[in-house]
């Protein structure tokens, strides 16, 4: 295979800006991780959620995919809440398998009720921005484009929330040590309730902007989960803004890789990737937590 | 051992499941046998996880890697090299051994939820690769010539052996399981599950005994992967690395119960039945995942420990019969 | 007693990040003796048995168990020689029963006994601690004062030739204090050499042979329990915790 830099160069920039929605979906499951020690097994199925909540609100209101995209994140933080007060919060204490598979019943019953609404043919919302040139033939797709500029404004709210107000201060108090933070007077069941909230709106944002990317069906959500755990041991369980970075690598993988070898060996590729990162620094490349 | 031999709850564990092994064949109905085929199969693979996850507390979302990989060494085997069924079994099984304690000597070092992300990455690592290896036929996988099922009196009597042959298999899953949980092994299984820095200090050699379990979990799951492939003529990576099984068994697990003997099996035959019972029934059908999730969720939420766990909470008297 | 020695540290460090916990200490331990590890909070009592027992690896430093280096060794090794321990705080393997926690401790012991073995062991031990009857409970459902118990006898279980006990009297009222007393004199009676750590002094000063004195990672004072109370060291050490050092003092004047 003889690499053309022309075509090279697209690919990259093409995988760089998925990267930005790739990071944005890590950044739900790696908030979750982070705050209550919770790998949530849900997350594919809420991306998928996502992906039909706004082809819904496209098809059947005739909304904009953007305003779609907002609604449907912020209906991704009440749904959130109600599932940590449903499946999470009765087994936080207990040992990880019992959250792992009370995430995992959740996404049996989201996955299940959507097979049999929506069936598992392949759907797309009909959206088009053109392409747009950065020169020497390196085009992209406007919507890719502008997906991973929303994706990345989210990142930036996500960062100013957690960073510069009480309540994000408060997470990261939680995050750090829940013990200390009780004592300092924080509510954590709030904190927690609001952080699987938080978590879920990034998962079903990242599923509405990647539905305006690429086909899905009921049952893509599954391999976004997994992209998912693989930025987010790039990043750093635990880490939401490592999650970016961790996307974008991922994203780079994913451009880089074609103009190499087979697309089929990405997968090899990435999961070899991610079982060595986990052995050699489980604490991610970034660091985890704070 | 006597207290192992003595055991009545061992010798009503064999008695019922050879009943349930000859009952197809004594009725000669082969769609009871292929009922029967899939809950005897999930039945040992729910008790060779149980080994890893139930006793020593290490949770494997990759336990159908093992099946994967030992159902496409044998059935590569067979039909490149022309080998028989048993010893190709046989390297189903001793494949799938060797490459956990490979395996096992790296990732077992992780612990908790590390341990768990790493058994999905190497699922996901090896479905990949499977497909792209050639030698395994790539993404198509590979196929048994038809000829093959001769040696074995055709294609119907090589089904009625391959039941057999499960049988056996989970009957030695079963005694194997009960020695193990009788045994100090377990015990110190066990030890490392309830506190893993604590087993050190106590003077279990920790590494060795996880790994051993580790590799222990995937032997009977590498002879019924060939089995499962030999019966279904054709192996493909989607099929033989299907992470939703083996997180299927896990539930398996959890509805019994873990760290017993009984609980994988009730769990298993349980589960399979309310599968096939929902997805009969036509008006269940769309729903049957929706509501196995909300079993699970219940379960989880309410009966921790299992059904056999909480039988045994329950009723102390039955528990020298639902070990 | 006789002056065989069992245990010899050599000038051991542990570091944590910049955070010095044991530094440069060396202690001897003799066959048959009760030697106390004293010294204030954070002063390294906890972190030396982690040391000793093979947790952790020191920084720098030696030590030998019976004539053998045993610095390098994982763990579980050491446990096999005949070093057992119990946690200042409790580590009972939950989900098990009290006998089978003791069991495992006889089993993976000094002596690798069969389970059949090992449980007659288990239950011998019970008895001497105290906890036969609740031998069928699971060991989460035990209190305190009894798990405390539970983590000795799974300790004891082991027939080690050195036992390191780490605050077993913390938490317990005045009659728990005295009973868990005697336990560990009919211990030394079997010719258990024993490394304690505790607060107590009363207790400790009773019950002691000798007394090593840490303060901030370092050996400050080394000697029989008379001279230890009246080293004018010792009570600036527990100047921070007056409650200690009167209770230094009153034995002081005794
Ligand atoms: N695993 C560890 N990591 C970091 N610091 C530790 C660790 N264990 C102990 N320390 C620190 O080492 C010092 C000594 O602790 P410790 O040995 O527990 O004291 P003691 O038992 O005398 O009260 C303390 O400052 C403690 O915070
Ligand atoms: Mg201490």
């Amino acid at each position: 295979m003889t690499i053309n830099a022309n075509v090279l160069i697209a690919s990259l920039l093409d995988g760089l800006l998925i990267g930005f929605v790739y990071g944005l979906a890590a950044m739900g499951l790696t908030l979750i991780w982070g705050v209550m020690d919770v790998i949530n097994l849900s997350h594919g199925a809420l991306i998928v959620l996502g992906m039909f909540g706004a082809l819904l609100a496209v098809q059947s209101w005739g909304l904009h995919p953007y305003i779609a995209f907002i609604i449907v994140s912020i209906a991704g933080l009440f749904l959130g809440v109600i599932i940590y007060y449903i499946a999470i919060r009765r087994v936080l204490e207990a040992p990880e398998l019992t959250t792992l598979l009370s995430t995992f019943a959740v996404s049996m019953i989201i996955i299940g009720g959507g097979t049999a609404a929506f069936t598992t043919s392949p759907r797309n919302i009909n959206f088009n921005l053109g392409t747009i040139s950065f020169g020497g033939g390196a085009n992209v797709l406007g919507t890719k484009l502008a997906a991973a500029l929303l994706a990345a404004m989210v990142t930036f709210l996500l960062y100013m929330f957690l960073y510069k107000t009480r309540i994000g201060k408060s997470i990261r108090a939680v995050s750090n040590n829940r013990a200390a933070a009780e004592l300092m007077g924080i509510p954590s069941m709030q904190i927690l309730a609001l952080s699987f909230g938080i978590g879920t709106l990034l998962a079903m944002g990242s599923g509405a902007l990647i539905a305006t990317l690429f086909p899905f069906n009921i049952l893509s959500g599954s391999v976004y989960e997994l992209k998912s755990f693989v930025i987010g041991v790039l990043g750093g369980l635990g880490n939401p803004i490592g999650s970016l970075l961790g996307g974008l690598i991922l994203g780079f993988i994913e451009g880089l890789i074609p103009n190499f070898m087979d697309t089929s060996w990405t997968p090899v590729i990435e999961f070899a990737l991610f079982v060595i990162i986990l052995l050699v620094k489980p604490q991610g490349l970034f660091g985890s937590k704070d | 051992m006597r207290r192992i031999i003595l055991s009545p709850f061992l010798w009503i564990g064999i008695i019922i499941l050879a009943a349930i092994a000859t009952w197809p064949m004594a009725t000669n109905n082969p769609t009871l046998r292929e009922e029967l085929f899939l809950i005897l199969m999930f039945i040992t693979m729910a008790l060779s996880l149980n080994i890893i996850l139930g006793y020593t507390g290490y949770v494997n979302f990759g336990h159908i890697v093992f099946f994967g990989l030992g159902g496409y060494l044998g059935i590569y085997v067979m039909s490149t090299l022309h080998w028989g069924l048993f010893p190709a079994m046989i390297v189903g099984g001793i494949g799938a051994s060797v490459f956990a304690f490979l395996l096992g000597a790296a990732i077992l070092r992780l612990r908790g939820a590390y341990f768990a992300l790493a058994t999905i990455g190497i699922n996901e690592t090896m479905l990949a690769l499977a497909g792209n290896f050639q030698p395994f036929g790539g993404a198509t996988g590979l196929t048994l010539n038809f000829r093959i099922y001769k040696l074995y009196g055709g294609a119907g009597k090589a089904l009625w052996l391959a039941f057999a042959l499960l049988a056996a298999v989970t009957i030695i899953a079963f005694i194997a399981s009960f020695i193990i949980e009788k045994s100090k092994f377990g015990l110190g299984l066990m030890v490392i599950r309830e506190d893993e820095d604590a087993a050190m200090v106590m003077g279990i050699p920790t590494p060795l005994f996880k790994n051993l379990a580790y590799t222990a979990s995937a032997f009977l799951p590498g002879i019924i992967g060939v089995l499962y492939f030999f019966k279904n003529g054709n192996i493909e990576p989607g099929e033989a690395f299907n992470l939703e099984m083996s997180i299927e068994v896990l539930v398996m697990i959890m509805l019994g119960g873990f760290g017993t003997v009984s609980g994988p099996i009730i769990g298993a035959a349980l589960y399979e039945e309310i599968r096939s019972s929902l997805i009969v029934n036509p008006l269940l059908q769309s729903m049957h995942l929706v509501i196995a999730g909300l079993l699970l969720l219940a379960i989880i939420l309410f009966v921790p420990i299992g059904v056999v766990g909480w039988i045994r909470q329950r009723v102390p008297a039955v528990r020298r019969y639902l070990e | 007693m006789n002056n065989e020695s069992i245990l010899q540290v050599d000038n051991v460090t542990k570091n944590f990040g910049g955070l010095t916990a044991v530094n440069h200490v060396s202690l001897e331990l003799h066959q048959g003796e009760i030697l106390g590890l004293i010294g204030p909070n954070g002063a390294g009592k906890t972190t030396l048995f982690n040391v000793i027992s093979g947790v952790f690896l020191p920084s720098s430093g030696h030590y030998r168990f019976m004539g053998k280096d045993i610095t390098n060794l994982p763990a579980y090794k050491i446990a096999r020689l005949g070093i057992a321990r119990t946690h200042q705080v409790v580590r009972p393997l939950n989900d098990l029963t009290v006998l089978e926690n003791v069991t495992a401790g006889a089993c993976f012991g000094r002596e690798n006994q069969s389970l059949g073995q090992a449980e007659q062991t288990a239950r011998a031990v019970l008895d001497q601690v105290g906890l036969i009857q609740k031998k069928d409970i699971l060991a989460a459902k035990l209190n305190l004062p009894e798990k405390k118990r539970l983590e000795l006898a799974r300790a004891l279980a082991a027939k080690p030739y050195l036992l390191l006990l780490d605050e077993v009297l913390a938490g317990l009222n005045p009659t728990e204090v005295a009973n868990m007393l005697e336990v560990i004199e009919n211990i030394q009676k079997d010719n258990i050499t024993i490394l304690m750590i505790e607060h107590l002094m009363h207790a400790i000063m009773r019950i002691s042979d000798r007394i090593v004195v840490l303060d901030y990672g370092q050996k400050i004072a080394e000697g029989t329990p008379k001279d230890v109370v009246n080293d004018p060291k010792v009570i600036e050490a527990y100047l921070g915790d007056p409650r200690v050092a009167q209770a230094l003092a009153a034995e002081g004047k005794e």
